[in-house]
């Protein structure tokens, strides 16, 4: 079964449970990505967020519940699988290393190597190559640096997220997950870096945006998840809901109801918050 | 590093001030400029200093202390230590000088090697699987490997005969000096090291996990596995510092070399290694052993009681720290 009937949603999970001992981080948990969306994900402290962008992400096996990729069922067993299949995952302030340069940053962990007897015999970097491909994507994505040679730690807080984003947007072929990217940032860093966002979006790729802060999210979310209690309790769209219903969802201050969640998602008779078992019809 | 011009021209501002930078965040600028004033101070207020018999003779004392920072550096690139290379090298030239008596010094040199590899592969293994501190593991395995090559020799010393293992004292004499071939090893493995660490990404990623392990680990790099890598070459650089060591002095002595560990350390942080990890490189550190051989040397020839020596390398490795700090705060945190 897929999301939206003729465009298959690209990550979907149905039903994912999670407990660690008696605690219950995710229970029956449902998620939905389109394509060429940008997803918020909300939730207070506690209600399982992170556990659930830790099973998209392959950091955490789900003890129950299915997810697929582009209509494929799949499972991820570490980061790496999850890597393998396209989705990468930006952190709130952990993403580059301050020591090395721009591009050394974009490609680390998959240097790419020269051609002929350099490459193969005396595995020698292709440097030249590498900045040449960094300039492009930081030109294409629009981010302003003085040099790609420039080493990460003479950045901005702001310019370091945006390299950390564009390391993320280049490798990333199905999904980009951003975990609280801005959390560290001040306004106009922040403000750069959800435009960024937008142009990742742009470019076609999907992303899951979790955020603490509310005004970032209505300004560039297309849908919202917002999570409680270990589940989804409701999928709101920014433009029909305001600020202040979405915090009252979030906080449990309002009950959501069936039209909290008005997609044609396969919504079970008595509404997603209700069952914590909605098994996807795949 | 080349400058890229075309490729790194985005957005850049008229390059004022860029090539400042360049140089100033440049690894070896600082100990190349102590090395040079070190040799300039030297020469003129002796007149036994710059002579090229002595030149060559600051270069063969620096060998055994040299390469082992060789190793000591890898180590310290991934925000790691090791106590224990000295006595690593210790025993790798006891189990060669107690063989060789015997038997065939190649064999002898090889199982020295065996014995190394394996000793840096605990290291490795402690830091990187178990994640224990380096400093804790190679104190640990400094002071088992230290009683066992006494154990093994019965605190006894080995006399070398072999030519084989005394060889790196030897070289060509051009013009009146010997370059001796362990010079030349110390300075080809420094090459060699200097290449791996800047041109491969097995280099890219040492210094990535010395960065920010975190990060390194987040981009999919195998932090152990490099941890691993780096303690086990570092080991196999100790053996070549046994070797050297066996040139130096024809001897297999469990008691020599007790200090070589702290000396490595010395080195690596004059040469301007930083000890949080991810700078530096081996080219520094080859730097900052001659730095401390000329003034030991130096300090010799103008007649000044060693002590001093002692206290301009304590002031030069405080001075290298404190500019370490200063750099790495100045960055935005």
């Amino acid at each position: 079964m897929t999301g939206t009937g003729s465009v298959p949603n690209v990550l979907q999970a149905r039903g994912l449970t999670k407990h660690y001992g008696h605690v219950v981080a995710m229970d029956g948990c449902d998620f939905d990505l389109r394509p060429g969306e940008i997803l918020a994900v909300i939730g207070d402290n506690g209600a399982g967020k992170s556990t659930l962008i830790k099973s998209l992400t392959g950091a955490v096996v789900p003890d129950s519940g299915t997810l697929s990729l582009d209509g494929e069922q799949v499972q991820f067993r570490s980061p790496l699988d999850a890597r393998r299949a396209g989705i990468e995952t930006v952190y709130q302030e952990l993403g580059v290393a301050p020591a090395l340069d721009i591009s050394q940053n974009l490609y680390l962990g998959r240097e790419q190597r020269r051609k002929g007897l350099l490459g193969t015999v005396f595995r020698q970097l292709d440097k030249r190559a590498m900045r040449h491909g960094s300039a492009q994507h930081m030109a294409d994505l629009g981010i302003r640096i003085q040099s790609i040679g420039q080493k990460a730690e003479t950045l901005s807080g702001g310019q370091r997220q945006a390299v950390a984003v564009a390391r993320v947007a280049a490798w990333a072929t199905r999904v980009v997950v951003m975990d609280e990217p801005t959390a560290a940032l001040g306004v106009r860093e922040t403000n750069q870096v959800l435009d960024l966002i937008v142009r990742v979006r742009e470019r076609g790729l999907p992303v899951v945006l979790i955020s603490h802060n509310m005004p970032n999210v209505f300004q560039v979310a297309d849908r919202v998840h917002i999570h409680r209690l270990g589940r989804r309790i409701a999928l709101v769209d920014p433009r029909s809901t305001s600020m202040e219903e979405a915090v009252a969802l979030m906080t449990g201050a309002r009950s959501p109801e069936p039209a909290d969640t008005p997609d044609p998602l396969p919504a079970p008779s008595t509404g997603p918050a209700a069952t914590p078992s909605t098994k996807g019809t795949q | 590093m080349t400058r890229d011009v075309d490729a790194a021209a985005l957005e850049a501002p008229p390059g004022k001030g860029r090539d400042l930078r360049a140089l100033a965040s440049h690894q070896i600028a600082g100990p190349l400029a102590a090395l040079v004033i070190a040799v300039v101070v030297f020469t003129l207020s002796t007149s036994t200093f710059f002579q090229s018999e002595n030149l060559a003779l600051i270069a063969q004392q620096s060998v055994v202390v040299g390469t082992l920072a060789l190793g000591q550096t890898l180590i310290v690139l991934t925000s790691g230590i090791d106590l224990a290379n000295g006595a690593i090298m210790v025993l790798g030239s006891v189990v060669i000088g107690k063989m060789a008596v015997h038997g065939d010094p190649v064999t002898a040199a090889l199982v020295g090697l065996v014995v190394c590899v394996a000793v840096g592969a605990i290291n490795g293994a402690l830091v990187s699987f178990l994640k224990l501190p380096p400093f804790i593991v190679t104190l640990g395995v400094m002071s088992v490997v230290a009683a066992g090559a006494r154990l093994y020799t019965s605190s006894q010393s080995y006399p070398i005969t072999s030519s084989f293992l005394t060889c790196l004292n030897d070289g060509p004499t051009v013009g009146g000096v010997t370059i001796t071939y362990g010079v030349m090893l110390w300075v080809g493995l420094t090459a060699v090291l200097g290449y791996a660490l800047s041109q491969t990404s097995w280099g890219v990623r040492v210094y990535a996990v010395g960065d920010n392990q975190r990060a390194a680990e987040l981009a999919g790099i195998k932090v152990t596995r490099i941890l691993l890598s780096v303690y086990v070459v570092a080991a196999v650089i100790y053996v070549f510092a046994a070797w050297q060591a066996l040139g130096r002095t024809p001897t297999a002595d469990p008691s020599g070399y007790a200090n070589a560990n702290l000396d490595s350390i010395t080195a690596v942080v004059i040469g301007g290694t930083s000890l949080f990890g991810g700078r530096g490189g081996v080219t520094g550190t080859l730097i900052g052993a001659l730095i401390v051989t000329v003034l030991q040397n130096g300090l010799t020839q103008a007649g000044i009681d060693s002590l001093y020596q002692q206290v301009a390398t304590g002031v030069l490795v405080v001075v290298a720290v404190g500019v370490d700090h200063l750099v790495r705060r100045r960055q935005p945190r």
